[in-house]
């Protein structure tokens, strides 16, 4: 396998760009593995890397319906952050920031990942409070954060509105200087090339029909290339959880299956150097502008169950009028693309990296909409858990039980209401 | 766009709804257990197809609705009353 290097650009930059190999092999499925990852997204890819990285656990398959970077991994908003309050998600998404730091050195593979930092809106007094509390935590606690006044906010990002009668008026911000972006389907290809590297089989448009059980193990999964054989099998698909849950006649979940829409407009010259964030009452928008020049911005979920991949246009509507309410010289710009993923959305707004009533088979879901920015953290802990066969500290509560248990991890809370969890 | 048969208004678009959830869940007795209560409020079978629902006409008559949808295709089988008692009184005044 070809390392990526100035050298090697330079080389094949010489020579016809004909010198480049494959990034990771196309291979016919094995009748047996170690461990089979069900999901070729980002925390399906990532999990396999670790597991063959940390763990040594090499004869490992990561089943994909599709290809990779076609599902939620190619379609978000691409944002990595970790300025998060409650203990059992500090921990866990300050981790996932720290492996980002490092990921394109790491993977050989430029996942250009950009701290420009992570700017929410204040808009009263109250908000003001509560961001100085939950920032001041993170702090403590050895992530980053800072509040700026307005004065330095104008500063920074001169293009927001600061009208007094904007239709919510701006009072300041709380900032993560260490959060940004990320190239998301370099993630999902970096993840690959480096886990085939360690010989991980990646197994493409290889969809899971059938969950085959002997009591209380996983044996064998069905597909659409035939039968596979496994030690121990993981769970990491989003927003077909249940279905896959029901394939192994294990019932409910506390899941539903909800989608999300994301926007990106005509190439703009620079224009915003950060990522914006607003949420007041039912508005809710969060802007950054992609390396290529378009704005990249999204708001709310449906409100309503779905597993269509496809979005509507209330929601285009509402995200435009936050758009242009925050950003009034946005008005004129074209949109160029507009989709919709369909997302696990967990009854507590958390997710799950847990073992599950079977013995062999392990849980990774309920990423809700902020599954982007927690692929190597989740990956990293649930290749560990799957290795180990038992959690670490840190995703101790991202079990199913915690809500028999009443220790929901509600960041937001909003309660037990799939469709409020934002 | 969804189009909602509101059976008090007629058809309208479903913005004017909100979304109540599972229309299959059925509350326990108060005493009951707290794994059944566990299961009623958290549990979801998540249905990929057709799954009956909740709507709120919010913005028109402000009933309650059960509709019958499918969750992947969109297409709306049914609107009835949520309270059958509401529709029969409301067919009385006239």
């Amino acid at each position: 396998m070809t390392r990526y290097s100035a050298w090697s650009v330079f080389k094949n930059g010489l020579t016809g760009q004909r010198g480049w190999e494959r990034a990771w092999r196309d291979p016919e499925p094995k009748a047996h593995y170690d461990v089979v990852i069900v999901g070729g997204g980002l925390h399906g890819l990532a999990t396999a890397y670790y597991l063959a990285k940390n763990h040594g656990v090499r004869n490992v398959a990561v089943l994909e319906k599709g290809w990779l970077g076609g599902g939620n991994g190619g379609r978000n908003t691409t944002i990595v952050r970790s300025n998060y309050f409650m203990p059992g998600n500090r921990d866990f998404y300050e981790h996932s920031l720290t492996l980002w730091e490092n990921l394109s050195h790491e993977l050989n593979y430029n996942v250009m990942f950009s701290q420009r930092a992570h700017i929410s809106l204040l808009h009263s007094p109250g908000a003001r409070d509560a961001a100085a509390r939950r920032y001041n935590t993170m702090r403590l606690t050895g992530s980053d954060g800072e509040l700026w006044d307005l004065a330095r906010l104008k500063r920074e990002v001169p293009h927001l509105n600061y009208a007094p009668d904007a239709r919510f008026p701006i009072i300041g911000a709380a900032v993560q200087p260490r959060a940004g972006t990320a190239r998301h389907d370099a993630v999902a290809w970096g993840y690959a090339r480096a886990a085939d590297q360690l010989g991980v089989d990646i197994l493409q448009n290889c969809e899971v029909t059938g969950v085959r059980r002997d009591g209380g193990r996983v044996t064998a999964l069905e597909t659409s290339r035939g039968e596979v054989r496994a030690d121990k099998v993981g769970f990491a698909v989003a927003g077909n959880t249940s279905r896959l849950w029901q394939m192994a006649d294990l019932g409910g979940l506390p899941i539903e299956s909800h989608k999300l829409q994301a926007f990106v407009s005509e190439p703009l010259k620079p224009l915003l150097d950060q990522v914006v964030v607003f949420g007041v009452g039912g508005a809710h928008f969060y802007i950054s502008q992609s390396d290529k020049g378009g704005m990249v911005f999204g708001g709310d979920i449906d409100w309503y169950k779905s597993y269509a991949q496809r979005g509507n246009l209330p929601i285009v509507q509402d995200t435009a009028e936050a758009a242009t309410s925050i950003l009034p010289c946005l008005g004129r710009v074209r949109l160029l693309r507009h989709w919709s993923g369909v997302m696990d959305m967990s009854m507590d707004g958390s997710p799950f990296i847990c073992k599950t009533p079977l013995s062999n088979l392990y849980l990774n879901a309920g990423w809700n909409y902020g599954g982007f920015k927690a692929s190597p953290g989740s990956g990293w802990y649930f290749a560990d858990l799957i290795a180990n066969d038992r959690p670490d500290d840190t995703i101790a509560h991202f079990t199913l039980n915690r809500f028999e248990r009443g220790v929901i991890i509600d960041e937001r809370g909003a309660g037990p209401d799939p469709k409020l969890h934002g | 766009m969804l189009r909602i048969n509101c059976p008090f208004c007629g058809e309208r678009d479903h913005s004017e709804f909100t979304y109540g959830g599972d229309a299959s869940i059925r509350y326990p007795a108060l005493d009951a257990p707290a794994e059944v209560w566990h299961d009623a409020v958290f549990l979801r079978d998540n249905v990929r197809g057709l799954q009956r629902e909740t709507w709120h006409h919010v913005s028109g008559c402000r009933q309650w609705l059960v509709v019958e949808r499918d969750t992947l295709t969109h297409e709306i089988v049914s609107v009835t009353a949520a309270h059958p008692g509401v529709a029969a009184a409301l067919e009385g005044e006239q």
